[in-house]
């Protein structure tokens, strides 16, 4: 189970990019016409290169020095910002385009969901389609042939396998090149950014797909954005920022490390120097601290576990009701909710000076995964008067799992909403008249 | 399918090269099934279909025979001028469906080319293949004129299939050219409604080259299409029709360098095809 399917060594891809030209293409014309300007400078200048100012060419580096390993059965999620390369790598792994640098080794067939539909004819009938697509798809004459039926009945289209393809609706189109992939039994399953594409239903079963695809032991590289999607289907993950690997690890740690390298706010964030400290006269913060059940701090907590938010700040001036609150944003902005110290040991009471920490515990089951960013604040409420209020003060991410007792259970697909508590349910098989009516 | 695939498969720059061959041969159902694509493609939702592929050089050869063998009046080589007309149609239509629909093909596949590996080649290939089947098809007016016109060919009209082989070898040539030029630059996508155009004139279609003065003659082979329309002639009209030979081998050698040339250029442009196109 644990060989080597895809190693990479020293892998690198250059492009050359034009500034000059806007196409992608060059016209003959232009080529001789800047052969008669460059041309037409030499004389006047008689420098030969001094026209070369601004270089009409310049290399970019789209992957670079690019190492790793995949071993068969593993789920690898590859993620990074627009332009990190992650496309680059997936069209070198299937062989679309040659490297420039290193080499690769790949052992078994390599299939791709980046390809639903391609090769598609609008004029053939969905019969010949099939055939094609499969034929393009790397698929035998006879393998489609065994599968056809297969094929057929998964994308529900029996009664218009005659029609050409141009009078499909949107959905029945998506749904016959979904399952022309999805009846090729690669090795090696590559997938791009499908989730982004087709309606909740579609992607549902794109996920459906690539969990069986993993449970039979074949190897998955998946790209995407949508961050969930890597930690809840992928074991592993490489974080890619301008064509190199920043992290590469265990899926959730890397999905972490990525989302928040967009945010500088952390788990942890201390003011040591006394003058910098946030707040007035009265009192001042010293520290915000995220802390997991185990009491560390951390930025990665499970879904099922507690945390901790843990405000550290030192009263200058006594004899002030002060109350320390949190406010709660997720990763779209959305204000969650706030929360006020009620700790029945200060209500009411005044402080004196001295260091004080507050401690707040959301239970496990509570947030839905995703980032969440922590306000904090000191007010006191008669008369209203805010201290401090340090907006993005600490971040964390809270994680998802597939184990099945979180509130998704065995579900694998997207999940909405901003909370996800689990609820006590009960069920009652039979339950007589009473309930019927 | 287990097994079929355990083959390591590695990926490295300039490597392509010793795999190529080889997968040329891996691929070779999907070359069949582009193939079959184009044809079925070729004539959907026209009202005639197939028909076209008859009517078009049925077309050609009438009005060459009435401008060129009626009106000018040019010598028949002791054939009927249809039949002289048509020997060249055939190959020349050949030629020229090829030449536009390989350069075309590149383009027309990008978001193939741009989204799974296969061996480019077979793109142009199986554009060949399509104009191919048309040829067949066309063959057959061929064989109405033999029979209204009682034209029994020679025995010469075996060694037809090697003329064919050379059309097919000159079609590929020039296409593998064309079609990587044409991604490259775009300006070939205008210039090849040119050749085939002006191509019908300059190739000896709607006459003899027999008619073409002597001390020209050997520079008039420099067309390849020349020499590939005078086998045909040879080989169906029979003993009427002399064959130029110098001209012939000059045109064969063209045809040959082209095919290589054409198919250096194409694997050379072919790397970066996905980056480019």
């Amino acid at each position: 189970m644990s060989d080597t399917v895809i190693k990479l060594e020293n892998l690198g891809k250059k492009y050359l990019i034009r500034h000059q030209q806007s196409e992608r293409y060059t016209a003959l014309r232009d080529v001789l016409t800047n052969k008669f300007r460059s041309f037409g400078k030499r004389l006047i200048t008689l420098q030969p290169h001094s026209f070369n100012l601004r270089p009409s060419r310049e290399e970019f580096w789209a992957l670079r020095e690019l190492s790793f390993e995949v071993k068969q059965g593993d789920r690898l999620g590859i993620i990074g910002r627009n332009g990190a390369g992650k496309t680059t790598l997936l069209k070198l792994l299937s062989r679309i385009t040659e490297p420039t640098t290193g080499r690769i080794s790949i052992k078994g067939r390599v299939a791709s969901l980046l390809e639903v539909g391609t090769g598609f004819h609008p004029e053939l009938t969905g019969r010949e389609n099939i055939y094609l697509n499969g034929a393009i798809l790397g698929m035998t004459k006879n393998e489609i042939r065994r599968k056809f039926d297969e094929i057929v009945e998964f994308a529900e289209i029996e009664k218009f396998l005659d029609t050409p393809v141009k009078r499909y609706s949107s959905g029945m189109y998506v749904r016959l090149a979904f399952a022309v992939a999805a009846h090729l039994e690669p090795e090696i399953l590559l997938v791009d950014e499908v989730l982004a594409v087709g309606d909740a239903a579609f992607q549902k079963k794109c996920l459906g797909k690539m969990e069986d695809v993993s449970k039979e032991g074949r190897t998955i590289l998946f790209v995407s954005h949508n961050m969930p999607a890597i930690t809840r289907l992928c074991s592993k993950a490489i974080y890619l920022r301008q064509g190199r690997i920043v992290k590469n690890g265990d899926s959730y740690q890397v999905v972490s490390d990525y989302l928040l390298s967009g945010i500088d706010t952390k788990a942890e964030r201390v003011w040591p120097d006394p003058l910098m400290r946030p707040g007035d006269d009265i009192v001042r913060l010293c520290a915000v601290r995220v802390r997991n059940n185990k009491g560390c701090v951390s930025e990665t907590i499970d879904i099922r576990h507690p945390v901790g938010i843990e405000t550290q700040f030192e009263v200058l001036r006594p004899g002030h009701i002060l109350v320390p609150n949190y406010h709660f944003f997720n990763d779209e902005g959305v204000y969650l909710f706030v929360a006020i110290d009620q700790d029945p040991e200060w209500w009411r009471k005044t402080r004196p000076a001295g260091h004080f920490v507050s401690i707040a515990r959301i239970p496990g089951n509570f947030f839905a995964e995703g980032i969440l960013t922590v306000g904090v604040a000191i007010s006191t409420f008669d008369p209203l008067a805010v201290h401090f209020y340090e907006r993005d003060a600490v971040s964390f991410h809270i994680i998802d799992t597939i184990d099945g007792d979180s509130a998704r259970g065995d579900y694998g697909g997207v999940l909405p909403g901003v909370i996800r508590p689990v609820l006590n349910w009960t069920t009652l098989f039979n339950p007589g008249d009473v309930f019927l009516q | 399918m287990k097994n079929s695939d355990q083959t390591e498969i590695i990926i490295e720059a300039g490597r392509t090269e010793a795999q190529y061959w080889k997968d040329l041969y891996r691929y070779r159902e999907l070359f069949y099934f582009l193939s079959w694509r184009d044809i079925l493609v070729r004539y959907k939702q026209t009202v005639i279909g197939i028909a076209w592929a008859v009517i078009r050089p049925f077309l050609t050869m009438f009005v060459f025979t009435i401008v060129f063998g009626k009106l000018a009046k040019l010598p028949s080589e002791g054939a009927p001028y249809p039949i002289l007309v048509f020997s060249a149609v055939l190959p020349w239509q050949f030629f020229a469906n090829a030449l536009s629909e390989t350069s075309n093909s590149l383009i027309g596949n990008a978001n193939l080319i741009s989204k799974i590996y296969f061996p480019r080649l077979i793109i142009p290939a199986s554009s060949v293949i399509t104009s191919f089947v048309d040829f067949l098809i066309s063959s057959v007016i061929l064989v109405a004129l033999m029979v209204w016109y009682q034209f029994v060919p020679g025995w010469r009209v075996m060694t037809l299939p090697f003329f064919v082989a050379i059309s097919f070898a000159a079609s590929i040539g020039c296409g593998l050219w064309l079609a990587a030029l044409n991604v490259k630059y775009r300006d070939f996508r205008y210039i090849i409604p040119f050749i085939v155009q002006f191509g019908l004139f300059i190739s000896p279609v709607g006459f003899s080259s027999s008619i073409v003065p002597a001390k020209w003659r050997l520079l008039y082979s420099l067309n390849p299409m020349v020499g590939v329309i005078d086998g045909f002639r040879w080989a169906i009209l029979g003993e009427g029709f002399l064959l130029y030979w110098p001209g012939f081998i000059l045109c064969l050698s063209l045809v040959v360098i082209i095919l290589v040339t054409g198919l250096r250029y194409f694997r050379k442009t072919e790397k970066t095809l996905a980056d480019v196109i």
